[in-house]
């Protein structure tokens, strides 16, 4: 159904900022400084300082992602980035307490009438920290922690400090150094063997300065038989120049545990989105990555789950949407560490104008594994002749026990089924917006409805632009 | 004037001339056969009246009610009153039927004014039913895996929830066998009224026992060059449209 009434919302519901009134600023650039700097404001403990420390070593010796990344990474000037803003003040329980320009963004962008209706607890970052963060009591008795990463490695160390940096080590790539160097804010959530959290979980993440890098660091550990489901959402202001948005986020699933992570991302055009996600699953263990990509100049993600004990399940259900000037690098990595152990790829990509998106996927099975299965699939939609989609996928599949499947295809929106659609009444915009929508259909319906509702104005928003 | 008109419409397609003066007029509530062999004009004459963007009017006007609708947009002719059954209906992957017709019967709503669902719905299956078309083809893909009868029924409820004022039925008839006619001619027959003029596009004089039109057309080389009752097109049927070529040194054109 085209909800032709949405159409005429302005394009970026997030555009829009107000002055910064920051107490805590690390200023330009990156040095031992700087990470210093962050570590003494946040209090942290000594091993923290010094894992940090290691990580900008690490960062500065790195070289930059080569022949296989886009040539638009060159542009990112990190001496040109602020790496810490805060206000100084911490994490509230109440919206009432929360500054009052912070407040009305949220307020804005409809995030504590989302925590009335259907959440179990929020947490909205401003810049570098938390602003908010609460849990639903009823889910807190449970034992399920939900808090900021600092207050997680404060309070919690002893979940926290065992698989902190497990899942993704600092030298993984660059920019996981570079987070694991300035890190701060993100979530730290751990929900107790058994425990099944019912309503969502959701952090939205907003970037309010200029010149400004946020680096959220979520680290997630769903004990045995647990499950739960964390969605995020983000958006900027769209300034004149670049800002960079490199999170790490890491989850645990342990026997039996179910994690879905839900990602609907809608950064501003002048935001570099460097961001890796992984995920270990242990014994019948299943995570499940759902992605949506709409906003930001170049993202690079590829969400991946490390299958490590038997039976256990992965799975990546991406929207990719790249509009003209945009870069859309996504994809999913699925490593077979066991036997029995399934995981499924589905990928949808949109181009519109000269955008540009593509796939990279990676699917691992070694030799000596049995029973192992993978289904990869990728469709990519170009709207305009000049728009870009390329695929590369890289399967391998050792011993002789193990299944993989992959199917991919490109297709376009024909002029006869446009005309068709305005013969029966619909402008070309909404054609082509419930073409599209058409096209991701399947996959949206996995996102939680509230998002999918969402999702659906956003298309419809992106298509309306794109043409006439 | 309550009539589809068109006067002296020239048309080509990549420079080459495909109508070449023709002239027709449907009042409302009159149902206007034109027939015609292959390559006369009779597909392109219903998708340049539809607003097809593939071909150049060089000459003449389509008036709707008296509107000239040239140089409009297919979508802005269509929320004005004119409905095409194509003749081969495109699929659209993804979108549900039910939300297709929803989208279209919403479009025709003023600014602001949503469609009531439970009256959408109640209207719907009603046409369904009459169309003889089970429920399940609400939540399928719009004319994805349909058969071609299915495709042709569906075209006739999406005109039957639209309620166009002039509908053209481009080769309704092929590709359907016999029960998959007479259903879609109930459809088509269900529909006539004094609120709607239709233009019968065919090759085949079958469709029209089934849909009896007031008035027949022969289009020959991109001109309609004879017009009649409904006898014509049984003669037709009888002589072949040899008999028509023969007598064209002096084309009987359509009053």
């Amino acid at each position: 159904m085209t909800d032709t009434d949405t159409l005429d919302i302005d394009r970026s519901v997030g555009d829009f900022s107000y002055p910064e009134q920051h107490e805590f600023d690390a200023g330009y650039g990156l040095t031992a400084d700087t990470v210093n700097y962050i570590s003494n404001v946040k209090g942290e403990p000594e091993w923290i300082r010094e894992f940090r420390l290691r990580a900008l070593d690490v960062f500065e010796k790195k070289p930059m992602p080569t022949h296989w990344a886009s040539k638009d990474l060159e542009a990112i000037n990190f001496d040109k980035i602020r790496y810490y803003l805060a206000h100084g003040q911490k994490a509230t329980r109440s919206w009432d307490e929360v500054p009052e320009d912070v407040k009305r963004t949220f307020e804005r962008l409809g995030i504590p009438e989302q925590e009335r209706k259907f959440l179990a607890g929020v947490e909205a970052q401003f810049d570098s920290e938390a602003v908010y963060s609460n849990i639903k009591k009823a889910v807190g008795d449970q034992g399920v922690i939900f808090v900021g990463s600092t207050e997680g490695l404060i309070k919690h160390p002893e979940i926290f400090r065992k698989w902190f940096g497990k899942v993704i080590p600092t030298g993984d790539n660059k920019f996981s150094a570079l987070n694991s160097a300035v890190f701060s804010g993100g979530s730290f959530i751990y929900v107790p063997p058994g425990v099944k959290v019912k309503h969502p979980l959701q952090a939205y993440f907003r970037i309010n300065a200029e010149n400004f890098g946020q680096f959220e660091r979520t680290l997630i550990i769903a004990d045995e038989g647990s499950e739960v489901m964390y969605m995020e959402g983000c958006t900027a202001p769209k300034f004149e120049t670049a800002t960079l948005h490199s999170a790490v986020v890491e989850l645990v699933a342990l026997k039996g545990a179910k994690i879905q992570y839900v990602t609907v991302q809608n950064w501003s055009a002048n935001v570099f989105n460097l961001v890796t996600k992984r995920a270990i699953a242990h014994e019948e263990a299943e995570v499940k990555w759902i992605d949506c990509n709409i906003g930001s100049r170049l993202t690079m993600k590829y969400p991946g789950v490390v299958l490590k004990g038997r039976k256990a399940r992965g799975e990546v259900i991406s929207i990719a949407l790249a509009s003209d000037g945009q870069h859309q690098d996504t994809g999913a990595k699925m490593i077979h560490a066991a036997d029995e152990t399934t995981s499924n790829i589905v990928s949808k990509s949109i181009s519109v104008g000269q955008g540009r998106a593509t796939y990279r996927g990676l699917v691992h099975m070694p030799k000596h594994l049995k029973g192992c299965k993978n289904n990869t699939e990728c469709d990519a939609l170009m709207i305009n002749a000049d728009s870009r989609t390329d695929t590369y996928p890289a399967i391998s599949v050792r011993g002789t026990g193990n299944a993989a499947q992959h199917e991919a295809s490109v297709s376009q929106i024909s002029a006869e089924q446009i005309f068709y659609m305005q013969q029966r009444g619909l402008s070309e915009a909404q054609a082509m917006s419930l073409s599209v929508n058409g096209f991701v259909n399947d996959l949206v319906r996995q996102f939680p409805m509230e998002y999918s509702v969402e999702l659906k104005r956003l298309i419809d928003m992106e298509m309306e632009g794109s043409v006439g | 004037m309550s009539a589809l008109v068109i006067k002296d419409l020239h048309v080509s397609i990549a420079d080459k001339e495909i109508l070449r003066g023709l002239n027709l007029e449907i009042p409302k509530g009159e149902v206007h056969a034109v027939m015609g062999p292959n390559g006369s004009g009779k597909s392109t004459l219903s998708k340049v009246i539809a607003g097809h963007p593939d071909y150049t009017v060089t000459r003449g006007e389509v008036l709707l009610d008296g509107k000239n609708v040239l140089g409009l947009e297919p979508d802005e002719r269509s929320r004005m009153g004119l409905f095409l059954a194509f003749q081969y209906p495109l699929e659209i992957p993804g979108v549900s039927n039910a939300n297709f017709i929803r989208a279209a019967v919403q479009a025709r709503l003023p600014e602001g004014e949503e469609l009531e669902a439970t009256e959408f719905y109640a209207k719907l299956y009603e046409k369904m039913d009459l169309l003889e078309m089970p429920r399940a083809f609400t939540a399928r893909s719009v004319n994805e895996g349909f058969s071609g009868g299915e495709k042709k029924r569906n075209e006739i409820l999406q005109m039957a929830m639209l309620e166009p004022s002039y509908a053209i039925l481009d080769e309704t008839d092929s590709g359907l066998d016999i029960d998959a006619l007479k259903v879609v001619s109930n459809g088509v027959n269900a529909l006539r009224g004094p609120n709607l003029g239709i233009l019968l596009i065919t090759h085949y004089q079958r469709l029209l026992d089934y849909i009896v039109p007031d008035y027949v057309h022969v289009m020959v080389g991109g001109r309609i060059v004879q017009s009649g009752g409904k006898e014509l097109a049984l003669e037709l049927e009888a002589k072949g449209y040899d008999f028509i070529r023969e007598g064209l040194e002096e084309p009987a054109l359509a009053s």
